[in-house]
């Protein structure tokens, strides 16, 4: 027997599409020991979820595992009956789901979810492991662990969700847990806060995990090694000091290199410039609950302002106020000097047309029955009036602009599309109306970096060539530092601190704007362990508990 | 007592049964995963199927006519319905088989991927729409032609009380029911196509209005549509029908109109109720906003935006609903208010003939007169259904 509680080897995963099987994994080893965390990274579409699914033994609907082998702790589990793997999975190796909120059943209390797999499987009575639970949730820093079980999936944060998840996980003290991107839909603050509570409780009970993401920044905290996935096949594995600083590869060294992407800095604006878009002491409801507080700040021509803040901070009702889908209570909103009627409804085509939007899902920003010429066309004719070859040719245009040819793309469907090139149709879609000022939504937090980079690389091309303006809402402070010329920081729906982007990543900032900046993951994989040094552990704790009140 | 001992014995042997079966296939298989993982309730069921076929096939090589020389209606009639159904899954993979070979590769390609369910209920609709088109051409005799033998005996045979010119024999007015039959295809499910279509843009339009508007709009037309979703809805269609039998007075067409007006709006409010939840679940979605902001026009938004992506669950809903309005117009006119004399109708046909039932003992094929017109109703609500079931699946890619 070997000390080796994972072994897979050379497994190969097929996927069913069109009547046909198409390799998903062509023969991938992994092996994972006790107490051990190995990170898997990729894109999406690199198998890195079906890979750490297979692991348990266990595929999705319409994939097979075609061979290779799988073993846990011993025991074959592509052979196994169903009846061993029940005794196994949930017991002795748990999964956490990306999505906590998508996870939970939302018409059951946390508790009685969490006891279920013990009094299941018979490892506690349900008092016993419902007082376990609550250690757990202490353990991990739940704010008033006696009484969060009692609440619904609905009545807690995300970040909360996603640790009451792995408490659920570690319910039956498994040997192995799989982490499905368990950050990746979480805000930079409160992602630290799942980080930390996770690696304490796998160090505390010796837990074996696979920790699949697709941000290195985050892997190189929580892994002792690192595994890197292309396309089904391995890049390279060593363990995450090694990785980090001497990659082999040229494809690991791209994924290194993504976040060098930054653009010089513009001189600073004339004073007597008249702003393309200023926002002036906006005050906004939903309802009678004031979300915004007085908000202003001034986007010139050609100029970048990144709003950044958690979520709940007000950063997307802001840019609903600008387009008018939210008319502010008090405070206007001035285009090139006149002011904006506050409803769309009461703007003229023209003023519509010169503010345009670009969303963060460009799966729901396209509609999934037209075709891309659709699409990009109707814009064209609706604010050109151009019909015909010439919208045609406006719109082979645009293609180009957005790199890609008009001749492969112009009839396919949205699905056809991969989720970059979603995207740019949706930048085409903004820039066929001629507008002299978009707001980007979030435009790449649903991207992998290297696609995410490639439309920044765009996004700044068009603005030098085109003198756009754009409002970037973003979380990623690596995105800001990427592209914004100036920065505004939001936080409870009011700005905290504004100014040019060097400045702000220059101390002393404001206590919130230092917050963020700190927060965001690095590769230096001690930076966790420094910061929370730093910040004082208990104040994670307590950041917690005041974002429940 | 003693018939539910022997349902309980009979459920007993099965699963001892099922339980011998998965046995022996884990040792004749060497414990594949496919006996090993099965489960008894599994087992359970592979041995109740087979023991059902089992049973109809014994079933079926019954004697059909007693010592006596009577005829077993029973046994007569499952043999008709296996002969029919095995007819008809042949004439549908020929049907298939040829739309695979002739035609552009489009229709070919559609061709292939069609299953044979569908394959099924596309020929029977074909069959329908042809026999309703052409009714005057093919029918051999008019809807309202009275002949002077009445109640002719189906068959053709004279000296059984039949007539050779009237296949199926004529009514108790002496009308040639062939003839009517193929004429009930035109005015039942044409008068049904026409009021479904009604229903469905009554109902669409108003429920994307309702949706895209919100607000007290959507209000004032939810609350109508509650309370006329409220009155059970063939009480209400018999109400409102005597109302209009009242106004229309001798006009006998005037009539089919208000019914299909009636029926249109009563089943227009459960078109509603889909195209509103539908809708509000397309409206939140980027691709509206982006077109509000663009500053579109709302019928752009609701037909151009809207509408094809609630495609699927309409079509789907297109499918049944066409079914209800078919049997609710049956019924009514089984009820005697629907579609009017001489027209001739698959409703009132089976309410005229439904005593011919009880001669099943002595002559299958008299009793089989209602139940043809009840057949032709039940064949077309299953292959419309089949054929809905199919496009679903292929615009929404639903696999499960």
């Amino acid at each position: 027997m070997s000390d080796l509680l994972v072994d897979m080897r050379g497994v190969r995963i097929e996927g069913r599409s069109d009547e046909t099987w198409m390799p998903i994994i062509n023969g991938v080893d992994l092996t994972l020991k006790k107490g051990e965390v190995l990170g898997l990274i990729g894109e999406s579409g690199a198998g890195k979820s079906t890979l750490g699914l297979a692991a348990m033994g266990f595929c999705r609907d319409g994939v097979r595992i075609s061979g290779g082998s799988v073993s846990f702790d011993g025991v074959d589990l592509l052979a196994a009956s169903s009846e061993v793997k029940r005794q196994l999975l949930g017991k002795r190796i748990a999964y956490v789901a990306q999505s906590a909120a998508a996870s939970f059943n939302p018409a059951h209390k946390l508790m009685d979810q969490h006891v279920e797999a013990p009094v299941q499987h018979g490892v506690a009575g349900r008092a016993e492991s419902a007082h376990d639970g609550v250690e757990l949730y202490r353990k991990l820093r739940l704010p008033n662990p006696d009484e969060i079980g009692f609440r619904y999936p609905h009545q807690v944060s995300g970040g909360q969700l996603q640790r009451a998840m792995t408490a659920m996980a570690m319910a039956c003290r498994p040997d192995l847990i799989i982490f499905d991107e368990p950050t990746t839909a979480l805000d930079v603050t409160t992602q630290i806060e799942v980080l930390a509570s996770i690696r304490e409780i796998v160090e505390e009970f010796n837990t074996a995990a696979i920790y699949i993401t697709h941000d290195l920044a985050v892997v190189a905290q929580m892994a002792d090694r690192i595994k890197v996935l292309l396309k089904g096949d391995e890049v390279e594995e060593a363990d995450t000091r090694t990785m980090l600083s001497a990659p082999k590869e040229d494809y690991t060294k791209s994924l290194w290199a993504v976040r060098a992407f930054e653009r010089p800095e513009k001189p600073p604006v004339a004073t007597d410039s008249t702003p393309v878009i200023s926002v002036q002491g906006v005050t906004a409801a939903y309802g009678t609950v004031d979300v915004l507080q007085d908000v202003s700040f001034d986007i010139h021509a050609g100029r970048t302002v990144a709003v950044v803040g958690e979520s709940g901070s007000g950063k997307s009702t802001t840019a609903r106020c600008i387009t008018g889908l939210l008319p502010p209570r008090i405070g206007q909103i001035e285009l090139d000097g006149t002011p904006l009627p506050l409803d769309y409804r009461q703007r003229t085509k023209d003023q519509l047309r010169q503010v345009q939007m670009i969303y963060q899902m460009a799966d729901t920003a396209l509609n999934p029955r037209k075709s891309i010429g659709e699409i990009i066309g109707r814009p064209v004719e609706f604010y050109m009036g151009l019909r015909g070859a010439a919208k045609r040719k406006r719109v082979e245009d645009l293609l180009d602009q957005i790199e890609m040819p008009a001749d492969q793309y112009f009839h396919r469907l949205p699905s056809e599309l991969s989720g970059g090139q979603k995207q740019r149709i949706g930048i085409a879609r903004a820039l066929a109306a001629e507008p002299k000022f978009i707001i980007c939504d979030e435009v790449t937090s649903a991207l992998d970096q290297l696609v995410a980079e490639g439309i920044l690389r765009l996004l700044a091309r068009l603005q030098d060539e085109l003198n756009l303006s754009y409002m970037f809402i973003t979380h990623d402070l690596a995105t800001v530092r990427a592209i914004a010329d100036e920065v505004v920081v939001m936080k409870d729906g009011a700005v905290v601190e504004q100014g040019i982007k060097t400045e702000m990543f220059r101390p002393p900032h404001h206590a919130y704007t230092d917050l963020l900046l700190s927060s965001v993951p690095e590769m230096d994989p001690d930076w966790l362990t420094n910061l929370l040094k730093e910040r004082g552990v208990d104040n994670i704790g307590d950041a917690a508990v005041g974002k429940m009140s | 007592m003693m018939t539910l001992f022997w349902i309980a014995a009979g459920f007993a042997a099965l699963l001892a049964a099922g339980w011998v079966m998965r046995f022996a296939g884990q040792m004749a298989t060497g414990n594949k995963p496919a006996f090993r993982d099965m489960s008894l309730a599994v087992a359970f069921g592979y041995v109740l199927g087979v023991a059902v076929i089992v049973f109809a096939v014994w079933y079926y090589f019954q004697p059909a006519v007693t010592e006596q020389g009577m005829a077993v209606a029973g046994v007569l009639f499952f043999r008709w319905a296996v002969q029919g159904f095995a007819i008809f899954a042949i004439v549908a993979w020929i049907f298939r088989f040829f739309g695979r070979m002739v035609g552009s590769a489009g229709t070919k390609k559609l061709f292939r991927q069609m299953p044979l369910t569908a394959a099924f209920g596309l020929l029977v609709i074909l069959i329908y729409a042809v026999l309703a088109i052409f009714a005057g051409a093919i029918a051999p005799y008019g809807q309202a032609e009275v002949f002077d033998q009445v109640n002719a005996l189906p068959g053709g045979n004279a000296a059984t009380g039949g007539n050779p010119a009237h296949l199926l024999g004529t009514d108790q007015i002496g009308r040639d029911l062939l003839s009517r039959l193929i004429y009930g295809a035109q005015n039942t499910v044409g008068i049904a196509f026409a009021t479904t279509c009604l229903a469905f843009f009554l109902g669409g339009t108003f429920g994307f209005l309702a949706a895209v508007a919100q607000g007290w709009f959507d209000q004032i037309l939810s609350r109508s549509v509650d309370v006329l979703m409220a009155i059970p809805s063939l009480i209400f269609a018999l109400l409102l029908m005597t109302i209009a039998s009242a106004w229309a007075g001798s006009e006998k067409w005037l009539l089919t109109i208000y019914m299909v007006l009636i029926i249109a709006v009563i089943d227009s409010t459960r078109v509603f109720r889909l195209a509103r939840a539908v809708g509000m679940n397309i409206v939140v979605m980027d691709y509206i906003e982006a077109a509000k902001l663009r500053g579109e026009g709302l019928p752009y938004l609701i037909f151009r935006e809207i509408l094809p992506n609630a495609m699927a669950p309409l079509l789907a809903e297109f499918g049944l609903r066409f079914c209800f309005v078919f049997l609710t117009i049956a019924s009514l006119s089984f009820l005697g208010v629907g579609i009017q004399p001489p027209l001739a109708d698959w409703g009132t046909m089976v309410r005229d003939l439904a005593q011919f039932i009880n001669f099943a003992a002595f002559s299958p094929l008299t009793a089989a007169l209602p139940l043809m017109a009840a057949g032709a109703i039940a064949l077309l609500t299953v292959a419309v259904n089949f054929v809905v079931d199919w496009m679903l699946q292929r615009s929404s890619g639903l696999k499960e």
